[in-house]
């Protein structure tokens, strides 16, 4: 699509039109799937009925070397014709919300509401629908399609899932797409330089060196520090503060709490440069008092990557997005793109459909472009399976 | 003065043993009949068609996703439904336009069989359901369940598909939980275990087998349905249970253990009005099948208290079950249907 003649451009073009006409049709196969996918708890590092759900569907699907390996992802292929090179489209199924919080969706006129409905009950739902969306347009790939349900994504889980399977695969993957559920025209091909850390204060005894506001005293230092460190660095990098959680009911200075923060750097040092500083800085937060300790605990790193603007699958991704009429909306993700980079396969992360109120309990999508959003990830796969070399150059 | 202390205990064991055979015999578990595609062979084998019905009055919070449910997983997956029918009371909220976004046929009652003219009531919908509705089975469920899933109608038509025998097929939720004790007992609603069980238990002590008589959603042959009574309100499960109790007998029911059904909890005034609809219905057949005699004609006002300070007060509500004749007497009815 990218680099073809007047004629193949003109016919890929009407190709994704009649993909987005034709999936209408499909809408309600992939709501059902959104509800299914987003009433089941899935809790980072509890994902095994959200899982499980998947496999049922890979199983109706006919799929083929349907799998939960160590890390409890699930995978599923679709045998291409020529089964000699692999893609993948992976969607994270765990979510923010643990096992106690309601997760009924509602279904309103033109949208869903539910908790993780966007992050990412969307994205498993098309993941799961996606055998039968291939079937229904009649398409079928030369290539192996891998369905990868990855779990562990959020916080501490590092994206051990995605790693997982990346490290130990043992097919070459010519190309990927991550699949997000908000928002349509996401298009993801770079990751910034990540560490994702936790701060914790703790006083021993009674606490009456820091007033009446105890831990919090401490939390409210460490916070003017990091924000003083965030001025000074931007705008090649950032300090996103996540969390302050430190809390004894209202008549009791607590005498623990905690911090957690996002450090994003175009490079790789300056996000370690800035890890130190963190660390200098509780350590001198320790160090003021012998009742105080004060510890940083790093969870998650990424490197940053970026597959480049002028790759040919960010070129067919966004030409593709141009014909839908979709408003390209390019960020750089700490989701799982990052890890596929990191590996140097050529991957996207792609965004379904408009919605918002994320991580809120009204986290909602909106169904009526959703068509649009299966079209573009269709159109997607086929090019990566046509035009996509099997050692991807820019 | 008659000596109640001397009368001698009933026979209980034929009655226990009666119902065992049938909890044992035609109780189910949804899981049974995992699998729709088998279903669907059986529905072909049957040469039937299936309808199902949901009755509805302002659900607009539930409505979108039952339709995206039955319709997704039982008619685009699986050919099992062949029709999704929404039939509403007069809505004035967006449960019609929902309904029918997401593909569902949508009738307003009052406008089905016009000429019957219109009543306000669950029954009447569900009653207007037969005429309206093409389906050799007719599968009911109450518009406002939460946790809505494609079992809900695929494990109440399974028996039906399965078993020539069967005519009626009933949910029930909450399985029995194993506690140290021993079991729990399975959990009608209130309404089920302090007035309609109690009833059964001195009237028709078979339908005690019943888990959830009261339940909302049951699938049901058509010629079953075409010849039952149908009260407009609050009785019409009841009378059904009774009715064709009375007719064919316990073994033409059976009932489906759908797991868990989370919906609105009701409050113990409005229970107290669907208690006083029940007790109408029941009380009607009891005369009607010479079980009592001589009934004084009901006075159809429902006196409930309240209180606000020391104030007191009655609210006091007209309730009438009015019933619908059996469909099969509708002669509009008979020329649709070729009956």
């Amino acid at each position: 699509m990218a680099d073809g003649a007047d004629g193949k451009r003109k016919g890929s073009r009407e190709r994704v039109i009649s993909h987005r006409d034709a999936l209408h049709g499909v809408r309600e196969l992939v709501l059902a799937n959104v509800v299914m996918a987003a009433e089941i708890p899935a809790p980072t590092g509890s994902e095994k009925r959200v899982t499980r759900f998947l496999s049922e569907r890979f199983t109706e699907a006919g799929l083929t070397d349907i799998a939960s390996d160590q890390a409890g992802n699930i995978a599923g292929v679709i045998p291409g014709r020529n089964r000699q090179r692999n893609l993948l489209v992976a969607a994270h199924v765990d979510k923010i919300w643990t096992d106690a919080d309601d997760h009924t969706v509602s279904v309103e006129v033109g949208c869903m509401k539910g908790r993780g409905i966007a992050d990412n009950s969307l994205g498993v739902a098309v993941l799961a629908t996606l055998p039968l969306i291939l079937e229904r347009l009649g398409i079928e790939l030369d290539s192996n399609l891998i369905l990868l349900g990855t779990t562990r994504s959020f916080g501490r889980g590092d994206l051990a899932g995605m790693r997982f399977f990346l490290e130990n695969v043992d097919q070459a993957i010519a190309g990927a797409l991550c699949l997000e559920g908000i928002e349509l025209g996401r298009l993801s091909y770079a990751s910034p330089g990540m560490a994702r850390g936790e701060i914790r204060v703790e006083i021993c005894g009674e606490g009456e060196d820091f007033g009446s506001a105890g831990a919090i005293f401490l939390l409210n230092q460490i916070l003017n520090e990091l924000l003083k460190l965030n001025e000074a660095h931007a705008p090649e990098a950032t300090i996103l503060i996540g969390t302050v959680d430190a809390e004894s009911g209202y008549n009791v200075p607590p005498l623990n709490g905690e911090i957690r923060f996002e450090i994003r750097g175009e490079s790789e040092a300056l996000v370690k440069e800035l890890e130190e500083k963190i660390g200098e800085l509780v350590e001198n937060v320790a160090g003021q008092d012998g009742d105080v300790f004060a510890t940083l605990e790093i969870i998650a790193h990424r490197k940053p990557g970026d597959l480049g603007s002028d790759h040919m699958l960010v070129r067919a991704a966004r030409e593709i997005q141009e014909v839908l009429g979709i408003a390209a909306k390019i960020e750089p993700s700490i989701s799982e793109v990052a890890a596929l980079l990191e590996s140097g396969i050529p991957g996207l992360t792609l965004g379904i459909t408009d919605g918002g109120s994320r991580h809120t309990r009204h986290e909602t999508v909106q169904l009526e472009r959703i068509p649009e959003g299966l079209a573009q990830i269709v159109s997607v796969i086929e090019f990566m399976d046509a035009e996509l070399p099997d050692k991807a150059t820019s | 003065m008659p000596n109640y202390l001397t009368k001698p205990l009933p026979d209980m064991s034929k009655m226990e043993k009666r119902i065992e055979t049938w909890l044992g015999t035609n109780t189910y578990h949804h899981s049974e009949f995992w699998s729709i595609a088998d279903l669907v062979k059986a529905k072909e084998r049957a040469g039937v068609s299936i309808s199902l019905c949901i009755p509805t009055l302002n659900e607009e919070k539930t409505i979108g996703k039952e339709i995206i449910m039955f319709k997704s997983e039982l008619m685009d997956r699986y050919p099992l439904l062949d029709e999704i029918a929404v039939v509403d009371s007069g809505s004035t909220d967006e449960t019609l336009a929902i309904a029918s976004s997401f593909g569902a046929d949508t009738y307003l009652s009052g406008e089905i069989l016009p000429d019957q003219g219109f009543r306000t009531g669950k029954g009447e919908n569900l009653w207007k359901a037969i005429y309206q509705l093409k389906g050799d089975i007719i599968c009911y469920v109450d518009a406002d369940i939460k946790n809505i899933h494609s079992k809900f109608v695929s494990g109440l038509v399974a028996p039906l598909l399965l078993r020539d025998e069967i005519q009626y097929v009933k949910a029930f939720y909450d399985r029995p939980l194993a506690l140290s004790g021993g079991l729990r007992p399975s959990g009608g609603g209130r309404v089920t275990e302090i007035l309609v069980r109690p009833l059964f238990s001195l009237f028709f002590p078979e339908l005690t087998a019943v888990m959830q008589p009261l339940s909302g959603e049951y699938a049901v042959r058509r010629e079953v349905l075409e010849s039952l009574h149908f009260p407009v309100g609050y009785g019409v499960e009841t009378s059904h249970l009774i009715d064709l109790y009375v007719k064919s007998g316990l073994d033409v029911f059976a009932q489906v253990d759908l797991d868990r059904r989370v919906h609105r909890n009701q409050t113990t005034i409005d229970l107290g009005k669907m208690s006083f609809g029940i007790l109408q219905t029941f009380l009607k057949r009891l005369e009607h099948n010479g079980i009592v005699r001589g009934l004084p004609e009901f006075d159809s006002v429902f006196r409930q208290l309240q209180a606000e300070g020391k104030r007191y007060e009655t609210r006091n509500r007209v309730i009438v079950e009015e019933e619908r004749p059996p469909m099969i007497t509708i002669p509009g009815y008979r020329e649709r249907h070729g009956r």
